[in-house]
């Protein structure tokens, strides 16, 4: 499971520390650096790994810390304090327009999950009584349109496509005309991978969000991803001010650290995990209850 | 790094140039210890003298003694394998494009009968690049199109047959061993074509310390004989390899530096190593 490594690691690290009685400053910084080596195996991101440990320090070796009854208790509440920041707080949901259609924008590097999310979300969103409409708007990868018709197929959801030589912006705009006809309250935009880096992809992107003006942009993210995935979210989100992140491929035995580093870096919750190449694979994110369990509370 | 001192601070600054390129913790520290041993004993005193050193011995280390594929049978089979999105499908499209324009005739087989739209990908890459795809309908037994494909291999005077695999995640069992039947099959078939069947892992460049896990079971269940790191156009490093090269010894063979058919490359440790000390694009 995501995080359990982690998990294990700092459980040790705080054993340790509560076999102790009294703390010396040295005992505390060998344990930050044994929850340092855990956050780094886990794929937090360097720097993010960096300020955490420092700004626990600051906080553990001071006199009131050191010289209190319960040190190790000490010193372990202030790592689960800034391991709760971390994490972020209850699950956030999607933003849903007052003003039916809700539109959501699906966006991310190649492969992260963007296609299967944009049908996750649509069984799930479905499921809640809502009136969902798929929409292709990845004209570049090969059978693109192809796979999201046949999800749509699978979930018994209208599909919109206006084939590959039409001008994504084009179709995120005619998809709310074939909304409005259809009934559906919702869209699910589903783009094209891209690097964050690509300008003039990336300015696609922020021609769909002017032209529609999208209630959800969702960052896809795989769970697997390692130091990288700070820059990624980061322009992302420059670029789209994005509301939140869907975490995919969570099934594997990845550490996930990446999605405490996007966390942390853009301030923008994780709202979803995928946990399979299902359509039934997508879960809310709470990010408070996998602090806990990262902590062993 | 304009440093006249071998000093922690320069070690720590190795240490976070390695860690930032997903080299992994633990093979970061032993990279540094070693290196503080080495320097001792080639009395090295210069930072400078210490960063040729230091990337001459990485450069070393992922040095491949053979080349990228040698095809010196009649039939040579690619089977290509991977996790979920890592470009896998792409690889086969630039691999096949590049033997094409060499002269070989290739076929691929679309072995991925699970993935929506897995099949006709393929199916369009083949359209483009004038290559023959074999394929089934979707939600067919991956090992009877491997099968077929092997067959459709030898009867067609075949050079070079690619198949394409389902993405799965390492850690799942049961995919895994439909994985070790599809190659069953195509190794029997293989013997008595007297061909030659090579298995190459897709990495994804921006993956972190998961591609250690991914390279171990995907070793341990079909016996990977290379690797294929993709999606080396982007910010990430991809220096997991260098933990991969480490711990199994299996040799990085191509990079994907793009969406094209065109962008593949051999991997150069030269050049991959000069990437990742360099900041910035
Ligand atoms: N195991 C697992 N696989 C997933 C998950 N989400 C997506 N996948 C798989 O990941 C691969 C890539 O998914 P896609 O939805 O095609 O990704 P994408 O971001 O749309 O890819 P591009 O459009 O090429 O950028 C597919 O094989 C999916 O089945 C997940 O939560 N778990
Ligand atoms: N930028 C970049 N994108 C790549 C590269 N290789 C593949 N891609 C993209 O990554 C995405 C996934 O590629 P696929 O070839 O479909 O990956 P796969 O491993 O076959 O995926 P599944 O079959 O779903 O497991 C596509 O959008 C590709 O265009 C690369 O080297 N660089
Ligand atoms: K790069
Ligand atoms: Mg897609
Ligand atoms: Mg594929």
């Amino acid at each position: 499971m995501i995080f359990s490594n982690l998990a294990e690691k700092l459980q040790d690290t705080f054993d340790k520390l509560r076999g102790k009685g009294k703390l010396s400053e040295s005992d505390v910084k060998s344990a930050l650096k044994e929850v340092k080596m855990a956050l780094l195996e886990a794929d937090v991101n360097y720097k993010v790994v960096k300020r955490f440990v420092n700004k626990i320090e600051e906080r553990a070796v001071g006199k009131e810390v050191m010289d209190s009854l319960t040190p190790a208790q000490q010193v372990i509440k202030i790592v689960n304090e800034e391991m709760q920041n971390l994490m972020g707080g209850s699950q956030e949901e999607i933003n849903i327009s007052p003003d039916p259609p809700t539109i959501i924008m699906m966006v991310g590097l190649q492969g992260s999950g963007k296609t299967t999310s944009a049908g996750k979300l649509a069984r799930m969103l479905s499921n809640k009584g809502k009136n969902p409409l798929l929409v292709a708007a990845d004209v570049y990868r090969p059978a693109a349109i192809r796979q999201l018709q046949v999800l749509g197929e699978r979930l018994d959801l209208p599909v919109f496509s206006m084939g590959e030589d039409s001008d994504p912006v084009d179709i995120a705009k005619g998809s709310i005309n074939f909304a409005s006809t259809h009934n559906c309250d919702t869209i699910i935009l589903d783009t094209a991978g891209r690097l964050h880096i690509d300008q003039e992809m990336m300015e696609e992107l922020e021609g769909i969000k002017g032209a529609v003006d999208p209630d959800e942009i969702l960052l896809v993210v795989d769970a697997m991803t390692g130091q990288d995935a700070v820059n990624v979210a980061q322009n992302f989100d420059k670029r789209l001010d994005i509301d939140g992140i869907l975490l995919t491929k969570m099934d594997g035995d990845a550490r996930g650290g990446a999605a405490l580093s996007i966390k942390e870096i853009t301030g923008k919750p994780i709202k979803f995990a995928g946990t399979g190449e299902k359509l039934a694979d997508l879960e809310p994110f709470h990010p408070d209850r996998m602090a806990s369990r990262i902590l062993g509370m | 790094t304009g440093r006249t001192n071998i000093d922690d601070e320069l070690f720590e600054e190795l240490e976070e140039v390695l860690i930032q390129a997903d080299v992994g913790v633990k093979t970061t520290f032993a990279l540094i210890e070693k290196l503080k041993e080495d320097i001792k004993e080639e009395d090295i005193k210069e930072p400078e003298e210490l960063m040729k050193y230091f990337q001459a011995e990485l450069k070393a280390m992922l040095q491949n003694e053979e080349g990228t594929f040698n095809f010196d049978k009649d039939l040579n089979i690619i089977m290509v394998v991977g996790v979920n999105g890592a470009g896998k499908t792409t690889t086969i499209a630039k691999v096949a494009g590049r033997y094409k324009d060499q002269g070989k005739k290739v076929m691929l087989a679309a072995g991925d009968t699970f993935r929506a739209g897995a099949i006709e990908q393929l199916q369009i890459w083949g359209d483009r690049l004038g290559v023959n795809v074999i394929a089934q309908k979707e939600g067919s037994d991956a090992a009877a199109v491997a099968y077929d494909a092997v067959q459709s291999a030898k009867a067609r005077d075949v050079d070079l047959l690619i198949v394409d695999t389902a993405g799965r995640l390492h850690t799942q069992k049961n995919l895994m061993e439909e994985l070790k039947k599809v190659k069953r099959v195509i190794d029997r078939e293989a013997e008595s074509a007297n061909a030659q069947v090579e298995v190459l892992l897709v990495l994804d460049a921006t993956t972190g310390q998961n591609a250690i896990s991914q390279a171990k079971l995907f070793n341990e269940a079909v016996d990977v004989d290379g690797i294929a790191l993709t999606k080396l156009d982007g910010t990430a490093k991809g220096g997991i390899v260098i933990a991969v090269k480490n711990e199994l010894q299996i040799p990085i063979k191509l990079i994907g530096v793009g969406e094209a058919a065109e962008d593949l490359q051999n991997f150069d440790p030269e050049e991959f190593i000069e990437a990742l000390f360099s900041n910035g694009e």
